[in-house]
């Protein structure tokens, strides 16, 4: 039988010039197919890289306002304020009645009134001149130059946009104009005169939303991942809180805002526009990300360590208290800023319980009117004055580097506390 | 015994995984004609070697394999050896039965695909018939070739795996411990086809049932510790063997 | 007093029947060498818990009947009188008088309100008056009869290890209570829509003009079959388009190919794509993507292109999902044994015909999963959309054109400045729960077939 059997092989010959140059063909198909992999990889990264360039690139001027050098002759101008009144809490009031805007519109209209006159400078420039004269009374007493920020389009002009006219404004002007870091942005809230906007008022509303939502989602997401993982029995009860849980991590966060519209506006009658009303929509939206990050970092402490203390003698709830919640704390901590970060980035269900109103001022109380950071850069995007693209990109920015900075400690936290059990 | 030279050679051969030298100074030869054995206790080496021959340790980060292996007189890690081509030539069989997740014939007939060694479809039909019919699994099988492999028992599905490797030809089949995972029954079966592929196919075993080894192979190589201790006929490894070590091996005294 | 300060003293209470029984217990364990089931800590902690939960129970409690019964007081007075008969009316001037007494309003629209508002906040004062005079004398009770239990042979621990297994299923039940209550808002609000419109026309009707209801009609201007058309073109076909390739290939170059320092750098800065904002996505779709796509579709003759393509929202959409394409495939192939790898690669084949002809077929049933996850997160993404696709409902398979979706849909209906009941508002709950009822379906579905997955090799 060996020798039929013999007979019938036919052994591979590798060396013909067809076998060489399939095998040839087969290895540019694997470089192929690793370039496509590494090509993927490559697009992916670009993207990335090139959606950050560009709203570092047009974000930038955001933070930079231009200002001009405006000559004020504040003794000739008839204010009607005396340096008494500048001590004191009233002085703001003192120097508004006084009829410094008007002041100093007529400065610049006669300083510069080719150029434009009035109409060059933003609606900041008064309150500017006004802290100027607060730390330095003897101004209305003298003639002085005082740096004041530009109305938007010379802003965009100076920075070099804007349209070929505006340009030739702003050439014209050059020698007057200066480049300076624009605090109205970084302090202030919203306004209509987009060199005064500022994002502190969406970023305090950001704050209060997000203390609100850490310290429902917190406590709730820990407690009920112990439960689950530590204490729960099998049964279709606990089946069911499972399948609420994944399915809530899963369910569109627009759901959410139709929620907290319906439930907390609709029912509970909650302050529309609130961060209290944030902060508990974005507390439903969070906890499960929680309860499931917790759920694995309590699952991975080896159940060596709960038989140990069982041994000893500790109760369940010590057991649990004393040695595998300490244990998983790192990895509980890490999903809790993820899970705070998303909270953090989300505009859509804030949009439906009407966080979408213009906001002046910075809310004192959570249940004031307020804003968020992402709310605040979808209502300037949607802004048709030029000026507010570099605005929107800029917040842009400031959130993304919020982000980053959450996302980074997670990444520490995890590479710095991670145990391989 | 004939005297044709031998098919496979290894002289001075190690293996480093990482810092960690896991074979040191190994020299041996692979005949055509014959089954050989490795044999030694867990963690001796004998698998790391097996790998070697086909080198299957590129596919491990950090291994690192040096000294000479020659198939048919051809150097095995030289720059211009194609590691696709040399591991159609020699085929491998693992300790676990790893049918891909495809059909019986599928299973068979991927190794004639990707090396493109089938003609047509009737050729490709009749490779995986033959192979399926040495494997000794065709009767078992011809009614049921679009089954999924993975559904097949345990003994099935290795001598599935044995045909997969047949269908391209080989001229060497390497068997890390091809019956560890199986029951006496299908073992048995295993070892009856080790007897009627030798002479077809060089094999070489690896196995740490000593029994086994008596059973299936010509010649047979004791690992301890990463070395190859002793390297001779079966029988009179298994009879008359030279060195302390081995003897207490086969004896019992330590495995 | 003020919420805060008796907040305040109950906790102070709290703190102090903690510190008395904490020291009491001490005192009883001093010179014995009995062993006692708790200790001192448990029944501080069974004593304050005794001062603190009456208490806030009935804080709970009160808050929510308190107002009928502040209005119910109001009522009885003769000012009262001249309210208008039970409805719209008589609530109005109700509220209007709640709010002047509590502060939060500074003028009357009507005159009325403003005779109430005295005999709101006075008895608004006398019920706060007695609700914390309530919860004092509760807190203190309670503080008290539990410090009376404390004792040697009392179990303090057994107390409070059950009080904290209460907490935490409590806290367990909040998922179920939240499912509920999206459950229930939306079916609650779509019931009364689907009252106005019937579900067919809704349904199964081809043209969506919220903007132009006919009220007799209001059925014939919101049919959603093209909102469901753009939702799936744009989340699931558009935006798939661009994701499975590159998250795939992403995900098979970083495990099969790349070495384990370049992975560990560059899956990191891939998941950055994951964490990005979806709103700072819109912005950059509608500023930079959409006017590069429409002058594409000028340039490619495309009869009508439109600034605000589903293309550019898509394509967006597409590179935000990556990254969760990329890390459901990676999860799935590590899950292919390695002997599968082994087995293919010891008969010769190359790594490509390896992950193409074995590992991918093998992890097909968790990619696919994990596409069906990414298609329902795609589809319920809401700011990209928003920004960056139409409000136009068409019914079209051009990508240059625009098209809107569900959730952008649900951002203009609600956004508006519609009463609450209106059939535009209601619409957008309709909308919502088609959502959730579509994405709750691929959720389930996609996790049927990961678990099957995962089953089969382990």
């Amino acid at each position: 039988m060996s020798a039929a059997v013999s007979a019938e092989r036919r052994p591979t010959d590798w060396r013909t010039a067809s076998m060489q140059r399939r095998v040839r063909q087969r290895y540019a198909a694997e470089r192929r197919f690793r370039l496509l992999g590494l090509a993927a990889v490559a697009a992916s990264a670009a993207f990335l890289l090139f959606l950050l360039a560009s709203m570092l690139a047009r974000g930038a001027g955001g933070f930079v306002e231009t200002r001009i050098g405006l000559p004020l002759d504040l003794a000739r101008a008839g204010l009607n304020v005396t340096p008494e009144q500048l001590r004191g809490p009233r002085s703001d009031l003192a120097l508004a009645g006084a009829g410094l805007e008007r002041a100093v519109d007529s400065a610049a209209e006669s300083a510069f009134p080719r150029a434009g006159g009035a109409a060059l400078l933003s609606d900041a420039a008064w309150l500017r001149v006004r802290e100027a004269v607060k730390r330095d009374p003897s101004l209305l007493r003298r003639r002085a130059t005082i740096d004041v920020p530009v109305a938007s389009r010379l802003d965009i002009a100076f920075k070099g946009g804007g349209t070929p006219a505006e340009r030739s404004v702003a050439h014209a002007l050059g020698p007057l104009l200066s480049r300076g870091l624009n605090r109205d942005f970084l302090g202030g809230a919203d306004s209509t005169d987009p060199t005064r906007a500022g994002i502190w008022g969406a970023l305090k509303g950001s704050l209060l939303t997000m203390v609100v939502t850490l310290l429902l989602a917190f406590p709730i997401g820990v407690l009920s991942a112990l439960y689950l993982e530590e204490y729960a029995p099998r049964n279709r009860w606990t089946d069911l809180i499972e399948v609420s849980i994944n399915n809530l991590a899963a369910v569109p966060s627009i759901i959410f805002g139709l929620l907290g519209l319906a439930v907390f506006l609709g029912t509970f009658h909650m302050p529309r526009s609130a961060a209290l009303v944030g902060g508990l929509t974005l507390a439903l939206m969070t906890t499960p990300v929680i309860v499931i990050a917790a759920r694995n970092a309590i699952g991975a402490v080896p159940p060596s360590i709960r038989d140990a203390a069982r041994a000893l003698g500790a109760s369940p709830v010590q057991v649990v208290f004393h040695h595998v919640l300490p244990l998983a704390l790192p990895g509980i901590l890490t999903g809790t800023i993820i899970g705070m970060a998303r909270a953090l980035g989300e505009t859509a269900p804030l949009l439906m319980i009407g966080m979408r109103a213009f906001i002046a001022a910075p809310p004192e109380r959570l249940t004031d009117p307020a804003t968020v950071l992402p709310v605040q850069i979808f209502l300037w995007s949607d802004d048709v004055q030029a000026g507010f693209v570099e605005k929107t990109s800029a917040a842009i920015i400031v959130l993304l580097v919020f982000l980053l900075a959450m996302n980074g400690l997670a990444i520490y936290l995890r590479n710095r506390f991670e145990t391989r059990w | 015994m004939s005297n044709a030279p031998p098919k496979m050679t290894a002289s001075g051969v190690d293996v480093f995984y990482g810092a960690k030298q896991a074979i040191r100074d190994v020299s041996i030869d692979v005949r055509q004609e014959d089954v050989t054995a490795f044999i030694g206790p867990s963690g001796c080496g004998k698998s790391t070697f097996l790998r070697t021959l086909n080198r299957m340790n590129d596919t491990i980060p950090g291994a690192r394999v040096s000294g000479d292996v020659r198939l048919d007189g051809e150097d095995v890690y030289a720059k211009a050896m194609d590691v696709v081509q040399l591991r159609a030539r020699v085929g491998m069989v693992f300790q676990k039965p790893n049918p891909f997740p495809k059909s019986i014939f599928e299973n068979v007939a991927y190794g004639p695909r990707i090396h493109g060694l089938a003609r047509s479809k009737a050729d490709l039909a009749q490779i995986v018939e033959r192979s399926l019919t040495r494997a000794g699994l065709w009767n078992e099988v011809k009614d049921r070739l679009g089954d999924s492999g993975t559904a097949l028992s345990g003994g099935q599905q290795q001598r599935l795996c044995i045909a997969r490797a047949i269908a391209v030809d080989p001229e060497v089949i390497l068997m890390d411990e091809p019956c560890s995972a199986l029951d006496p029954v299908a073992t048995a079966r295993i070892e009856e086809l080790i007897h009627d592929l030798r002479g077809r196919y060089a094999i070489v075993i690896v196995t740490h049932n000593m029994q086994q080894a008596a059973r299936v192979s010509q010649r047979t190589a004791f690992f301890h510790l990463g070395q190859l201790v002793e390297y001779g006929d079966t029988s009179d490894i298994f009879t008359n063997p030279r060195k302390e070590r081995t003897k207490d091996y086969i004896t019992g005294r330590y495995g | 007093m003020s919420p805060l300060a008796l907040a305040f003293v109950i906790a102070a209470l709290a703190l102090i029947g903690w510190v008395t029984a904490r020291a009491r217990a001490a005192r009883f364990r001093r010179g014995t060498t009995r062993r006692f089931s708790s200790l001192p800590q448990h029944h501080g902690w069974f004593v304050a818990m005794g001062t603190l939960l009456p208490a806030l129970l009935f804080l709970t409690v009160w808050h929510l009947t308190s107002p009928a019964l502040v209005t119910e007081a109001v009522l009885a007075t003769p000012g009262a009188a001249a309210l208008p008969s039970p409805g719209l009316d008589r609530a109005a001037i109700l509220a209007e008088a709640r709010n002047l007494a509590a502060g939060r309003a500074y003028g009357a629209f009507h005159p009325l309100s403003e005779q109430l508002a005295p005999a709101y906040a006075a008895a608004q004062a006398r019920y706060d008056w007695i609700a914390t005079a309530v919860a004092l004398l509760l807190a203190f009770v309670g503080g008290a009869l539990s410090y009376l239990r404390v004792g040697p042979g009392f179990s303090a621990r057994t107390h409070v290890e059950r009080a904290i297994m209460g907490a935490l299923l409590g806290a367990s039940l909040i998922a179920i209570v939240t499912t509920i209550g999206i459950v229930a808002s939306l079916l609650f609000e779509s019931a009364r829509f689907f009252r106005i419109v019937p579900l067919t026309d809704f349904l199964l009707g081809t043209h969506w003009s919220p903007q132009a209801i006919d009220p007799r009609h209001p059925g014939a201007a919101l049919g959603a079959v093209p909102l469901f058309w753009g939702t799936f073109f744009i989340g699931a076909v558009i935006a798939m388009a661009v994701a499975i390739p590159l998250g795939l290939m992403s995900a098979i170059y970083l495990t099969q190919y790349a070495r384990p320092r370049t992975r560990r750098w560059v899956k990191p800065l891939l998941e950055i794509l994951a964490g990005v904002p979806t709103v700072v996505y819109g912005y950059f779709a509608a500023l930079t993507v959409a006017p590069a796509v429409r002058d594409l579709g000028v340039a490619l003759g495309v009869s009508w292109v439109s600034s605000e393509s589903a293309l550019a929202a898509g394509a967006v959409m597409g590179v935000m999902i990556i990254p969760f394409v990329s890390s459901m495939a990676d999860d799935s192939l590590s899950a292919v044994p390695a002997a599968m790898r082994d087995g293919s690669l010891a008969m010769g084949a190359t790594s490509s015909e390896t992950i193409r002809q074995v590992l991918l077929p093998a992890a097909l049933p968790g990619v696919v999963g994990g596409v069906l996850l990414a298609v329902s997160r795609a589809i319920g993404e809401t700011m990209i959309v928003v920004m960056a696709a139409s409000g136009v409902a068409t019914l079209t398979l051009n990508p240059f054109a625009s098209t809107t979706t569900v959730t952008k849909q649900i951002v203009d209906l609600l956004t508006g400045e519609a009463a609450f009941d209106s059939a535009k508002t209601l619409a957008a709950f309709a909308l919502g729960l088609t959502l959730f009822v579509i994405t709750l379906l691929l959720n389930v579905v996609a996790l049927i077939v990961v678990r099957r997955y995962r089953e089969a090799y382990e």
